[in-house]
């Protein structure tokens, strides 16, 4: 049965109150109040139609139709597989389902930084999430993320006090497992204090063919002069669906870096929102997707530059073949106040194939005079001319192809500054490209 | 070596090349020149198998096969090169990486051990310095950054090292300072041998006086109109193409 009459969102509602109690936090009043306002909303908004001008190119009529069951109202934690990406010896938190196995986790760090599951930092620390939970999403305006605010259980919270420099990776890792038709609603919180550091790494991968929905949504506050590297790889279950939102506000020279490595999903979404709230600030959000079969990716950025002086830099490029299709949606906003802001976009996209789509749609809305902005965006094919260069040396096509594709990728690896970080995902590139010549 | 009889080629619905004829032998050197517009880098392009030119009559035999039946890839791994009139640059794909994946599909074509990382170095270091190329442009990527002599020069390069039976320099002068000029063709005498022979195709004469060729053919509409020895050259140097082309 694959087309339930009621649909996912009459679904979600009836499991509501049964859920509610087993949620984390189901004992605090303000967590319980957040949970159904946010509910009411999603009644009202149900995930975006086509028709919202920032859904346009992204469809999730399948997802809400499809027979995916909504999130099961009990704890039990499946266990972590092996085999699960890891990139240095820094501490590490597993989810599998949405869960935290704490078997599988260490998430010790040093002196002055926590790294804890959103339950067990509800459970211990409510008061410090009570003002910021919530508050850096705009759940009231949006269905996916009033979903995800209504039952937000179980992602991670990394807390570091100010002047506190943590040197080694901090790897997450979610795990979608063979049990197939579940949905999860991770929520998790990086809160860096002045002058804090840290790189925080997130895989998300699934077991082969399992059909799940991924929805995590991250709120970031960077204080002043903090530096937070977060990089992500997407690499679900090529039957998922992958709903990501990243809500960031930075302080007074504060430094972001992110990279998403999107691999895997049917359906796949990372949307990330940035507000500039201090001088100064530099913000890098960079990404690659490379999708084929009939893979749909959407990387949706906006970066809200509210004081002036700030830097941004975005670099995003797409591969895609067979019929898959990618978007890119790049929104800078500067604000009246936001003089000297510095900020460029660059998204380039190839097709390998002429079923294959991309979509970019880059916005700039500025209300400062002052401000240097630019932007670039292309879609096009492989050039014939130095596919035909290298032919002429004797290189078969599909290796002149893998060489082309890979140079085109390069430069968007590079901006990764985390050298192992930079390594591993470079190599799952290489990876992706070689399957592809294989495959072809 | 190479025959080639009466070869049309059309471009775009427009006919270039209109009853080309020529025949080069084992080890003989063939200068091809004519007017900007005579259809010498359509033929350069035609037996390098570029995409775009369609035969619509003629034949071409390269060692005894059909070359119309190789595609691009497979003539150069059958020992035709053709060395660039505008040598494509490539960001991202580093000239090393590019040089060794060339090499041993040439090499494995051939039935030859491909070259590991280390034979290959030394291979490269010991063309290259030749050449005058050094380390720092193979670190470069593909052609990116290169001045026009240093591409032509890395042109030669990849024709050194993929060991050809056919050379084909479409305008390998042009854009090149004496001294740049002496060191290409320098490059171009060492692999002259009587297995190897070489098509130059070129707008002026002063490469010719580095390489000597053993046949000059001028070129107009499409056509060999006439031939000659290497004297023909420095007679379309004194009287022009259009003297030549009309009196044909």
């Amino acid at each position: 049965m694959t087309n339930r009459p009621e649909g996912l969102r009459a679904r979600y509602l009836a499991a509501f109150p049964k859920t509610l109690d087993a949620l984390p936090g189901a004992e605090l009043g303000w967590l319980r109040s957040l949970r159904e306002s946010a509910l009411a909303r999603f009644a009202d908004l149900d995930l975006p139609e086509p028709r919202v001008e920032d859904w346009k190119y992204t469809n999730l009529r399948p997802l809400k139709a499809s027979d995916l069951a909504v999130p099961a109202n009990d704890s039990a934690s499946a266990d972590a597989p092996s085999g699960l990406p890891r990139f240095g010896d820094g501490a590490r938190l597993v989810f599998v389902n949405g869960r935290l196995d704490a078997a599988a986790s260490s998430p010790a760090l040093p002196a002055g930084a926590r790294l804890l599951s959103l339950g067990a930092a509800l459970a211990e620390t409510p008061d410090l999430l009570e003002s910021d939970l919530g508050r850096l999403v705009p759940w009231q305006g949006e269905g996916v993320l009033a979903l995800n605010t209504a039952f937000m259980r179980d992602g991670y919270v990394l807390a570091i006090d100010p002047g506190v420099e943590i040197e080694t990776p901090i790897e997450i890792v979610f795990h979608g497992g063979a049990a197939s038709h579940a949905a999860w609603h991770v929520r998790n919180v990086i809160r860096l204090g002045e002058g804090a550091r840290a790189t925080v790494i997130e895989s998300h991968v699934g077991a082969p063919d399992a059909a799940y929905f991924s929805n995590p949504v991250t709120e970031i506050f960077a204080g002043p002069s903090s530096a937070l590297r977060h990089y992500r790889i997407q690499d679900e279950s090529i039957k998922a669906q992958h709903l990501a939102h990243v809500a960031a506000e930075l302080a007074e020279k504060a430094d972001m870096e992110s990279f998403v490595l999107t691999l895997g999903a049917a359906l796949s979404r990372n949307e990330i929102r940035v507000a500039i709230e201090g001088h100064h600030v530099e913000c890098k959000l960079n990404g690659i997707y490379l999708q084929r079969g009939t893979q749909h990716s959407d990387n949706t950025t906006v970066i809200d530059h509210k004081v002036g002086d700030g830097r941004a830099d975005e670099v995003y490029k797409g591969v895609l073949d067979d019929r898959a299709s990618g978007v890119f949606q790049g929104r800078f906003i500067v604000r009246e106040d936001a003089q000297k802001t510095d900020a460029n976009q660059q998204s380039r996209a190839i097709l390998l194939s002429p079923k294959a789509r991309a979509d970019a749609k880059p916005e700039l809305e500025i209300f400062a005079d002052d401000v240097k902005c630019s932007h670039g965006a292309t879609i096009g094919e492989l050039d014939e001319e130095p596919l035909f260069y290298l032919r002429a040396r004797g290189i078969d096509t599909d290796t002149a192809r893998a060489l082309l594709v890979e140079a085109f990728l390069r430069d968007a690896i590079e901006k990764i500054t985390c050298e192992p970080v930079r390594e591993a995902f470079g190599k799952r590139v290489e990876d992706w490209i070689r399957a592809e010549k294989e495959g072809s | 070596m190479l025959q080639i009889k009466d070869l049309h080629v059309t471009v775009d619905g427009k006919e270039i090349l209109k009853g080309l004829s020529l025949d080069i032998g084992d080890g003989e050197v063939h200068a091809i020149m004519g007017p900007n517009g005579s259809g010498k880098s359509t033929l350069s392009y035609v037996l390098a198998g570029r995409e775009g030119y369609e035969v619509t009559g003629g034949t071409v035999r390269y060692r005894d096969q059909d070359l119309f039946t190789l595609n691009a890839e497979e003539r150069a791994r059958e020992g035709v090169f053709l060395a660039f009139q505008y040598p494509v640059e490539i960001p991202g794909v580093p000239t090393a990486t590019f040089l060794k994946t060339a090499v041993n599909a040439v090499r494995r074509h051939r039935g030859e051990a491909e070259l590991d990382a280390m034979d290959f170095l030394k291979f490269v270091r010991a063309r290259a310095k030749e050449l005058e190329i050094g380390d720092d442009m193979i670190k470069r990527f593909l052609n990116v950054g290169f001045s026009g002599g240093e591409k032509k020069r890395a042109e030669i390069l990849q024709m050194a090292l993929l060991e050809p039976t056919l050379m084909v320099l479409d305008e390998t002068d042009s854009g090149l300072d004496i001294d740049a000029l002496r060191i290409v063709s320098e490059g171009i005498n060492r692999m002259r041998g009587p297995d190897r022979s070489t098509l130059m195709i070129t707008h002026y004469q002063r490469l010719l006086n580095y390489v000597v060729p053993d046949h000059v053919h001028v070129m107009a509409g499409g056509r060999i109109v006439r031939s000659g020895g290497k004297e023909l050259a420095l007679e379309l140097e004194e009287k022009g193409y259009a003297d030549i082309a009309s009196a044909a």
